[in-house]
This record gives C-alpha cells, structure tokens and sequence, in this order.
C-alpha cells in the first residue's frame, strides 16, 4: 500500500540513484528526514511534545493535581516581585467594579448577581487560613501584615461581622483539618483565591489540549469518512453530502457553534468537545473529497478491485495511506483553531463547566483582576497559550512542507 | 449573466431548506422540548402546556417546521423570550452600531493589509519579510480575548484616551468616539491573518511573465505592484474577503460584548446567556441566507474583477 506512494516519490524527486539495491525509503521516512532538517519545525514539534506531556501528566495526576489547594494569600503576588503588592490586595478588593463579571469560581458557582459572593469570599479567607493562621502570619511572615490587619478593620465596619462569626463558628471544625499555612508571595503569583497560578495554569493547558486535540480527532474523524464516502461512491451519495456540507458551510462557524452550544444545556468537557467536532468537519470534507474523487480510478484501487477487495477495504486500507498526509496536517491545523475556540466559548461561559479551569476560565477571571492591577493570571494564561499555538503553527507548517514538498514556502513563515 | 444568476439563485433552495431543516433539528429536537426552556423554573404542568400551545409544539413535526417557514418568509419570529421585544425589530435596532464599527474596519484593514501584503512581497525573503511574518505567526497565536482586554485596560482605563465602553445616539459620536478603540483592536487582530494570506496571493502573482515583461519595457516599479500585479492578485482577495463577511458581522461578537456595543454580535451571546431560542435562530436562518448571497456576489464581483473568468 505505502510502496506505491513511496514509488511516486521516488519519481518525483530525481535524486540520482548509484546504489540500485538498498531499499528505497517509504513517504513517512523521507517526510521524517525533511522534517528533522527543518530546525525551526523539530523546535516547535519538541515544545508542542512537551505539553502533550504535561497534559498527560496533569491528567493522570501526577502533577499539578492539588491545583485547587488555596496556597498563598488572595492575590499572592509573584515571588520576583517581592511581598510589597500585597497591600494593594485588599485595598484593591472593595474597588471591585460594579460591572464585574463572576469569576469562574472553583467550587462555588457564584455568578454575577451572587449578593452573598462577598460572605462567601471572606468565609473561605476565613475558613483556610484559621483565626490562628493569621496572627501566626503576621508575626512571621511582615509581608503578609497589612491585609490582616486592613482585613479585621473591615470586619470592624462590616454589618454582617457576628453572622460571619457565627457562621466560622460553625465551620471552625473544618478550619481545623486545614491547616495550610498561606504564603504571602507564590512563584508565579496567586489568584482570587491563593491559588497558585503555575499549577493553574497547568491544569488549565490539561483542559485546553485536551479539548483541542479531541475535539480536531473528531472532526478529522468525520470529516474523511463523509469525504471518503462522498469521493469514492459519487453519485447521489456525493450529493447528498455536498448538500450537507453546503449547509453546514453556509452557516458561519461562530454562530453555529454558539447555537449549538445554546442548545445543549448541560455544560461539560465532553459536550464542547462534540459542539467543536460536530461542527468542524467541513474543511476537511472538502479537501478529502477531492482526494478520493482523484484517487478511486487509479491503477491501485482498479488492482485491488481486481483482485477482490471491498468497497470498505479499497477506501480505508487501500486509498486512505495515501492521501493520510492530507489527513495529518488538516488534523494539526484544526488542533490549533479548536484551542482558541474553547479559549473563547469557556470565556463567555458556554464552555467547560466552572469547576473545571481551562486558559479561557482563566482570563475570564483574569479580565477583573487586571483592573486590580493583578496580571499575572492574564500573562499566565496568555504565554502559555502563545507558546503552545505558535509552536503548533510552525510544526503545521514544517509538517507541511515535510509530506508536500512542492508547497513549501507557499503559506508564509 | 441574467440566466445564471437565475440558475444560481434556483439552487440555494436546497441549501437554505437545509439551513431551515438544521437550525429546526436543533433548536425542536436536541435541545429537548423548547417549552421546559422558556418554562425555566416554572414546573407547573398547566404552564407548561399553555406555553406549548402557544410555541405550537404539541403539533405534529412537520406543522412546527410549517410554522418555522413562515416565520421565516413573513420575518415574524414573535417576540424575544427574555425581553418580549419583537424579533424583526431587534434585528433592525442592532445592525447598525454592528456596521459602524465592521464597514470602517473591513476597509481600513483590507487596505493596509493589502499595501502591507505588497511591500512584504516586493522584498520578499529579506530580513523585513521574515521578521513581519514571524510577528504575525506570534500575533495569531495570542487570543483575540487578551487583546481586548489589555487594550481596553491600557488605552482606555488606564491611558484614559478612550472611553473604556459605551454607546450613544449620535452617529458621528459612535464613529469616532466609541468605535474607534473597537475598531483599532479589529484592525489589530485581522490585519496579521489577513497579510499571511494576501502575500501568498501577491508572491503567486510576481513571478509570473507579465511581471517580467513589464520590467523589460521599462515599467516603474511601482506601477508593476500597485496596477499590474494588483489587479491579479485581488482575484482571490475579493473572494476571501467577501467569503469573511457574514462571519466579520459576528466575528465582532467579543468586541461589541466587551465595549456594550449594541450590535448582532452581542444580540447572539446574549440570547445564548438567556436561551432566547427565537432570537438565535432569526439570525442564524439570516446569516445563513446573507452568507448564501454573498457567496453569489463574490462569484460576480469576481467576473467583473477578470473578464476571463466564465461563470458556468
């Protein structure tokens, strides 16, 4: 099956062939071998690894699984910056707009017209540090003094002071199994919470990538075997799914996936990973189509129809290796838009669901901490992203250039 | 060119009817009884199949779908389940600050696009070339999200040289008042896709014989790219742009969100925040439709562009 793909490129290049007997290298190993000679490409293909293994490790575990763990003090500030910001965090928390938007809270699910989102606030300040923790915080760690004491002050001042009192009270056997003592600065900065932002943004790559590659298997998944069946049967069967894939097209992608996520109500990973693969497929339909149109009357598949083969053999045994680099770089393409439109649809909220972070979730929240003067979330979420999608780009291109040499240079950088 | 547009026009009945048959699946059937969902917390039985009746779901499939198709023809989608304001009227209120804001910055980015795109491509694999290039991978890369929100933090809150959002009645106002840091942010977000693509568009065009023909008759330079090497590679530009349109008009959903500019973009978040059924398929059945007749405008646009061009 490969050979005759192998045989074709052996004709396309004129590489001069002294040594008649060694066995002339397959598409995959020369695509390899153009691929490894492309610096920039190996480059991005060993960044996008590298997250594909810590989403790996994140999902079974093994790192960042204590994400959720209130760490450091509200707005922990970045060690590099030192513990000085800290004042501004509570001085900056009643400057909170009016228009604020709800934070996608981890467990509680808090939205814009929450009024007890304050009492609910203070009592997870008050529930993981403990009463104890925070006179212990203010003898041994200067830097966290100043939202302690501006803290009781507003306690001082808050009508609801004995109902909180009461209610710590009632919670205070729980302060006691957490006896997490907060730290005033955190690597890379803490979030609303004390959250460390690293594990965060870990977790959240988790749910990004995840989604992205799904979602792009799924719609690679359709979109060749709608293509397949279309290129290969003709006929009605190909205007059907013109049809179909002209009505699909003829929607634009927002909007159809805004309806579909109007739709399903339950939120989940699963139900954004079916919205952006159901709807996705189109692109790769078309070129797949084509594809099969061009390659169903070739001498291969004649062979194999010759010799016996099914429909179903000739389509995916015989056909399908030798247009699967179509396939493959379609596949990367969609990884990296199906990346930014999770990013987009867990802004907006009709995404994964609140308790689960994912990079849009995150500048969901960072958008009202950045009026706070809190970047770090933002620059987080951002660079973690930029690095991932830019990679990602490159390797598509590379692998581009690597299966269909006689593009290269066509699609820019 | 009469019998085509004719023959045309004849065969998007069957697209549309699919678009009417795909939003009428979705909306009727996988999202479940639309009645429970205008019903929200209401579980009185008695409510529920008052609503029923009047949403006409207790009818057969095919009298719904009836009901759907003359909603769509006569444009009376009711009124908005949330608000109670008439579909047709939302729809007419909230085009014109979505084409304030998108009909100044399709032109003012096409244009520097398309003058980037040429100058890029005149010294084409120069340190220039691939510096711009390298800026617009990365510029991809950020999500359109973070621009909005630095932007509107630096320039407007911060900065204060905008106002952070808002829209009023006046239309020079919004022009030049609101609109511009939307629009600033549009031409910061589309200007990188749009360049990667052009170029490729110019670079196919520069190396062709005409290009060296000209040269060898003494042509300036500048008359090569602006006239001659334009007027090819605008082909395929009029065709993507015209191609982006209908989804330019909701591609600036995040935009009016962010900035409250009553447009269709945010009409769509918010139906979807409020699952205010008839609002999205009004407008999803009429991008569809508008996305159908651009694509048969592009088509002509692209005959008048190349005279060589046949339309079959």
């Amino acid at each position: 099956m490969a050979t005759h793909a192998a045989a074709l490129q052996e004709r396309r290049a004129p590489v001069a062939r002294e040594i008649p007997h060694t066995v002339s290298p397959g598409l995959w190993t020369l695509a390899w071998r153009r691929l490894r000679s492309d610096r920039v490409g190996m480059v991005s293909l060993v960044i996008v690894a590298l997250f594909i293994v810590m989403m790996i490790l994140s999902g079974a575990g093994l790192i960042a699984s204590d994400w959720n763990r209130e760490v450091g003090v509200n707005y922990a500030p970045p060690s590099f910056l030192g513990g000085e910001t800290a004042a501004g965090a509570s001085a900056a928390r009643s400057g909170l707009p009016a228009t604020e938007t709800a934070p996608q809270g981890a467990e509680y699910k808090s939205n814009v017209a929450d009024p007890i989102g304050d009492v609910i606030e203070k009592l997870k300040a008050g529930e993981a540090g403990g009463k104890g923790a925070k006179t212990d915080r203010g003898e041994s760690q200067p830097a966290a003094a100043p939202p302690a004491t501006s803290e009781s002050s507003e306690e001082s001042v808050d009508p609801l002071a004995s109902v909180m009192a009461d209610i710590r009270a009632g919670k205070g056997v729980e302060a006691e199994v957490k006896p997490i003592e907060r730290k005033a600065t955190l690597p890379f900065g803490g979030d609303k919470w004390g959250r460390d932002v690293v594990k965060k943004t870990i977790k959240g790559s988790e749910t990004s990538i995840f989604v992205g590659l799904a979602s792009a298997a799924l719609a690679t998944f359709l979109g060749t075997l709608f293509g397949a069946v279309a290129g290969y049967f003709g006929k009605w069967v190909d205007d059907v799914f013109n049809w179909f894939y002209s009505v699909f097209s003829s929607v634009p992608y927002l909007l159809l996936i805004l309806a579909v996520a109007a739709v399903l109500q339950q939120k989940g990973v699963i139900t954004v990973i079916l919205i952006l693969g159901l709807t996705g497929w189109t692109g790769v339909f078309r070129l797949l189509r084509a594809e099969y149109l061009k390659h169903k009357g070739r001498e291969y598949v004649q062979a194999a129809d010759a010799v016996g083969a099914s429909n179903a053999r000739r389509m995916f045994l015989h056909i399908f290796p030798n247009v699967s680099h179509v396939v493959l770089v379609q596949l990367s393409i969609l990884v990296v838009g199906f990346i930014k439109a999770e990013v987009i649809l867990s802004f907006l909220g009709f995404g994964v669901p609140v308790d689960v972070v994912s990079w849009g979730s995150m500048l969901n929240e960072a958008q009202n901490e950045l009026i706070l003067g809190k970047w770090w979330q933002l620059v987080a979420a951002t660079v973690a992203m930029a690095v991932l999608v830019t990679a990602f780009s490159l390797f598509t291109d590379a692998l581009r250039d690597a299966l269909d040499p006689k593009l290269k240079g066509r699609a820019g950088a | 060119m009469s019998g085509y547009i004719v023959r045309r026009i004849w065969q998007m009945i069957p697209t549309m009817l699919g678009v009417v048959l795909l939003v009428f699946i979705l909306f009727n059937w996988v999202g479940g009884d639309p009645a429970y969902v205008l019903a929200g917390k209401i579980s009185n039985q008695e409510q529920i199949d008052n609503i029923r009746r009047q949403l006409g779901v207790d009818q057969p499939y095919w009298v719904q779908l009836g009901i759907f198709l003359k909603q769509i023809v006569t444009a009376d989608f009711g009124a908005s389940w949330s608000t109670n304001e008439r579909v047709s009227h939302i729809l007419l209120t909230r085009l014109g600050p979505s084409l304030t804001v998108l009909v100044p910055l399709t032109i003012l980015s096409t244009l520097i696009a398309i003058g980037l795109a040429l100058a890029v491509a005149y010294v084409r694999g120069s340190l220039t070339d691939r510096m711009v290039m390298i800026v617009c991978t990365v510029g991809l890369s950020v999500s359109i999200l973070v621009y909005i929100i630095v932007f509107q933090y630096v320039f407007a809150y911060k900065l204060g040289w905008f106002p952070v959002q808002g829209w009023g009645d006046a239309f020079f106002q919004n022009l030049f008042v609101y609109a511009s840091l939307p629009i600033l942010i549009g031409l910061v977000v589309s200007i990188a896709p749009d360049l990667r693509l052009y170029r490729t568009f110019v670079l196919d065009e520069i190396n062709q014989d005409y290009v060296r023909t000209a040269r060898a008759k003494g042509v300036a330079e500048n008359r090569i790219m602006w006239i001659h090497v334009l007027r090819n590679a605008s082909i395929p530009i009029i065709t993507n742009l015209m191609a982006g349109l209908p989804a330019l008009l909701l591609g600036q959903f995040l935009i009016e969100r962010f900035f409250s500019i009553p447009g269709i973009g945010r009409e769509v978040i918010l139906a979807v925040e409020r699952s205010d059924f008839p609002v999205i398929k009004a407008i999803t059945v009429y991008v569809a439709v508008a996305t159908i007749l651009t694509n048969l405008l592009a088509d002509l646009t692209y005959k008048a562009v190349d005279p060589r061009v046949q339309l079959k």
